[in-house]
């Protein structure tokens, strides 16, 4: 709680009603595309969860404004991410760094995939047979599927 | 014993949720804490002609205050800010973010001056290079020019004498 | 007065579902048929109330009673009236409400139909539907009360969120609480499962149509929500994979995987203990998305204004619903739910691997949404997970799931071989495959190998419904009329799957062929884009009820000849100071152009995004799609069953 004071803060701290959205121009379309993916891939840092391209807040601007001046300078996109991770932190990326406390993030899905491929291979092999259904169980079954159409 | 296994991995989840309420998910904590301060080279508040760079925060800890005088937030801390200066002798040093030279002076005279000097930063460059997000932040440098604590938000008193009173006092002892 | 009396029916409505309750267990517990029904009765009962509760609410935003809090603090006198309804639902109090109220109107719809089941059945079912309407009741009542007064009144209120301003917004929460509380009928069912002891043979059966219908309002719900965000938010994006809109995602995602395993539980009685798994999950998802949304865990652009106290609330709610239901089924689950057996290569195999997938996803997208807070939780620093992370991820994912798609929907039940399946379905493999090759030479651009799977997996989903059509209805003398005498279940499965490929298709088309520019652009000025020419004809201002707007005009001219009259607007809304932006669209099936105004520049100078977005409805035509064949599935005939057996051991009165 004693955190959640000052975000409630920084929210009167930005006061200036001012918002930004400057268009670049650039030299090629390469660039443009380099721009506009690491923009898109980059946080906001006061936003409620968005990206730099899609953000009108202040300090996205001053963000964008410094992408663009380093891609003009001819840094490549590690540097220019790199620039920004040093200054804010991981926070600043969102497409999360391959590093050990993100490893299981990466590398979950693949052995949640596996687990479930092993699932299913092992209940379509060899069943055991299933337990006796219930003969009053089966009986209903029966009952039921002779009423009505079983098609599709 | 595999209808185990959801219920588990629900308590797992539960707990992780139950941490995750104390916390606030806007807060960015700072890369730089440890890290020497940045390089700069920026005017003084005060006096357009003279300059200011890092080695002129070196010798002895201080706090280095972000504020702004379009910046509400920093309004609350600022009474604080005054008092701290005069009563405990802490070393302030201001940085005017993103601000005009009037409107900084005029807001100074307003609500009083805590700092020995104020470093005049109108595009924020210094601020993008300490990482700053939202106004007002607070860093604690030690005398060799290293980050050791930022605050994000108003300072308040209880941050002042849990926080950054012990580590002033302890960056203030000689190192062998 | 009158609000007063809106918390008085929501006390009482409490109290009744307390009775809804308590009754039918004393029931079971006494076997005693006459305390079962009297569930039924109060069940109606707390739906009246909480429907007059909510005609109070609604009442007292027409006739701008500041005096409520929840009304002074989303509405204003200057706000047109359909917006002053929909403010009713705009934010958390008054939203619980309608949770509240349409979770007794599905108990309501339950009582209607639960002669056809088992007494006992029936009795839990409505009782555990109870349970969750007991706590959402407690929740309202203790720590967001909409009736909430202060006097003395504010002269007027701060207005509703200008965001929420909007006809999008205001069907797209009702769609979705139908969605989400419609699930828990299923969980109710799967509760009454494990409690009992036995799995009725009607239980799947009795629970696909309940299934089906919040799945298909859930399915509508998000739809609505992603293409308002599209028009409403500016940047022509459709989809953020932000928290919340994930917390709406991995329901309709168990959702998905529970209407299809029921399918197989109804036919051939197996899957049991995984169908019961996924009703328990898909309503459990859906509380666990109740408590992301708001209990401030996670930021979002969609997040309610939060309180960790209520959060805490609802992560009680969550712990007891979901923890005592999991523990149930740990439990319970063995004895109750085992059997069946299937060929290797049949439709279990395939549809056994569509829910494996689709919960491998659920999960995916889970971890991927709370890993930020669970590395903050361990101090192990501060990351973000967003859409390249999903993107990628989930995409993956849908591989294999559309793959067996094609093939599962033609596979025979039990029993199948891959050569038939092979023999009817070659010529559509190689269609796909075909389109999949053509495309990556045809599209260009940095997406195009991804962009040109997907539309081959897309055509494969298509080319293999309208084969398995063709086999029913071709060759007989009438083939439409034998098309319109199927099932159905049959005729909604087509839709649905139709409807999947397209949206697959838009998706994958869209990202690969749409085109933007971000522009300075003042009247006069002129922009090429997509073959249209877009040019900025003039500049106006106006004032509208509660806001004051620039807006332009633009023309979209093709070859000389005129496309549209756009008119993006940029808005300023008063009240509560807060800029909007109004996008110009001219829709169709084929692309959209887009035009929205950024911000002012010096002069008379704006800064513009035009988009041309390449088959974007396609998205959601979709979606509507699958909507639609989920109603078509959900009113099959075979669905009515009459109950045919009394309620296992329990005194019944004379008839």
């Amino acid at each position: 709680m004693k955190r959640a004071f000052p975000a409630l803060l920084l929210a009167l701290a930005l006061g200036r009603v001012q918002a930004a959205d400057t268009p670049f121009e650039f030299a090629d379309a390469a660039t443009e595309q380099r721009y506009h993916k690491l923009a898109a891939e980059l946080r906001c840092l006061v936003c409620q969860n968005q990206s730099l391209a899609d953000s009108h807040a202040d300090l996205a601007q001053d963000l964008r404004d410094e992408v663009y001046r380093m891609l003009n300078e001819g840094r490549t996109d590690e540097e220019i991410v790199g620039f920004l991770v040093e200054r804010y932190g991981d926070f600043v990326l969102y497409r999360p760094p391959v590093s050990g406390t993100t490893s299981l993030l990466w590398f979950g899905p693949l052995l949640l995939l596996l687990g479930a491929g092993v699932v299913w291979w092992r209940m379509g092999r060899a069943r055991a047979p299933a337990a006796a259904p219930d003969p009053d169980e089966a009986a209903a079954i029966a009952a039921l599927k002779r009423s009505r159409n079983e098609e599709s | 014993m595999r209808f185990i296994v959801p219920l588990a991995i629900f308590i797992v989840l539960v707990v992780v949720l139950a941490v995750g309420l104390k916390l606030d998910p806007r807060y960015v904590p700072s890369p730089l804490i440890d890290k020497p301060a940045p390089e700069f080279t920026l005017t003084r508040l005060a006096d357009p002609a003279a300059q200011v760079a890092r080695q002129d925060l070196l010798g002895r800890p201080l706090l280095l205050n972000v504020w702004a005088s379009w910046c509400s937030a920093c309004r609350i801390e600022h009474p604080l800010l005054v008092e701290l200066a005069r009563r405990e002798q802490v070393e302030i040093i201001g940085l005017n973010y993103k601000d005009t030279r009037e409107d900084a002076a005029a807001w100074l005279k307003a609500h009083g001056d805590p700092y020995r000097d104020s470093i005049f930063d109108p595009e924020g460059k210094l601020g993008l290079d300490l990482g700053v997000y939202g106004v007002p932040e607070t860093f604690v440098i030690d005398a060799a020019g290293v980050i050791r604590y930022k605050q994000v938000g108003p300072l308040t008193p209880e941050v002042w004498q849990q926080e950054i009173k012990p580590l002033l006092a302890r960056l203030a002892q000689p190192r062998p | 007065m009158i609000p007063e009396i809106g918390l008085f029916l929501c006390v009482l409505a409490l109290a009744l579902a307390v009775v809804q309750v308590a009754f039918p267990t004393i029931g079971l517990w006494r076997r005693d048929a006459a305390w079962l029904a009297m569930a039924r009765p109060a069940a109606r009962a707390q739906f009246a109330c909480l429907l007059a509760a909510f005609a109070v609410l609604v009442h007292a935003f027409l006739v701008n009673d500041f005096s409520l809090v929840y009304v002074a603090q989303n509405s204003n006198s200057a706000l047109p009236w359909p917006y002053r309804v929909s403010a009713t639902w705009g934010a958390h109090e008054g939203s619980l409400l309608l949770w509240a109220l349409i979770l007794a109107g599905w108990t309501l719809a339950v009582t209607l139909r639960d002669r056809e089941l088992p007494g006992d059945i029936a009795g839990i079912v409505t009782a555990v539907m109870g349970l969750v309407s007991i706590a959402f009741l407690l929740f309202m009542l203790f720590t967001s009360n909409p009736f909430a007064r202060e006097l003395p009144a504010p002269p007027d209120g701060a207005d509703l969120n200008p965001l929420l301003q909007d006809p999008g917004l205001i069907i797209h929460p009702p769609m979705l609480y139908m969605g989400y509380v419609g699930f828990a009928v299923p969980f109710a069912f799967a509760i009454a499962a494990l409690v009992s002891g036995r799995l009725t043979p009607g239980w799947a059966r009795w629970a696909r149509p309940w299934a089906l219908t919040a799945w298909l309002f859930l399915t509508l719900g998000i739809a609505l929500g992603s293409w308002w965000a599209y028009y409403e938010l500016g940047w022509g994006g459709w989809w953020f994979w932000d928290p919340v809109e994930n917390a709406s995602f991995m329901p309709w995602l168990l959702g998905t995987a529970l209407i299809h395993s029921l399918a197989v539980t109804d036919k051939r009685g197996t899957f049991k203990s995984w169908t019961v798994l996924l009703a328990i999950g898909a309503f459990s998802l859906s509380l666990l998305g109740t408590f992301l949304v708001r209990s401030g865990v996670l930021t979002s652009v969609h997040a309610f204004a939060t309180d960790p106290a209520r959060g805490v609330f609802v992560l009680g709610i969550l712990g007891v619903a979901v923890g005592g239901s999991l523990t149930l089924y740990a439990w319970r689950g063995p004895k109750v739910l085992a059997g069946g057996s299937y060929e290797p290569v049949s439709r279990e195999t395939f549809l056994l691997a569509n829910s494996l997938l689709l919960a491998v996803s659920t999960a995916t997208i889970l971890l991927g949404t709370i890993y930020p807070l669970v590395l903050d939780a361990l101090g192990l620093g501060k990351i973000s997970v967003g859409p390249p992370y999903f993107n990628l991820v989930f995409g993956l994912l849908m591989l294999p799931l559309a793959l067996a798609l094609g093939w599962g929907q033609f596979a025979r039940w039990r029993e199948d071989s891959l050569r038939r399946l092979w023999g009817q379905l070659r010529y559509a493999a190689g269609a796909a495959l075909l389109l999949g090759v053509c495309a990556v030479f045809v599209l260009d651009g940095p997406t195009r190998i991804t962009a040109a799977i997907g539309l081959a997996l897309a055509l494969w989903v298509a080319l293999s419904t309208l084969v398995g059509v063709w086999q029913r209805c071709a060759g007989r003398a009438s083939p439409l009329a034998t098309l319109l005498a199927q099932p159905r279940g049959f005729v909604g499965q087509v839709l649905a799957h139709l409807g999947f490929a397209m949206t697959v298709a838009g998706v994958c088309l869209t990202g690969a062929l749409s085109v933007d520019r971000h522009e300075r652009m003042a009247p006069g000025d002129s922009v090429e884009l997509g073959g249209y020419e877009f040019r900025f004809e003039s500049l106006n201002e106006f004032t509208g009820p509660n806001f004051q707007a620039d807006e332009a005009l633009f023309l979209v001219t093709r070859n000389g000849r005129t496309v549209a009259e756009l008119r993006p607007q940029k808005r300023f809304y008063k009240v509560r100071g807060m800029p909007m932006t109004e996008a110009g669209i001219d829709a169709g099936f084929t692309r959209d152009l887009y035009v929205s105004l950024g911000e002012p520049l010096e002069g008379r100078a704006w800064s513009v995004r035009l988009h041309y977005k390449a088959y974007i409805r396609w998205i959601w035509l979709g979606a509507v799609l699958m909507a639609a064949g989920g109603l078509i599935a959900a009113t099959d005939r075979r669905y009515r069953i009459k109950a045919t057996e009394p309620a296992a051991g329990v005194a019944t009165q004379e008839a």
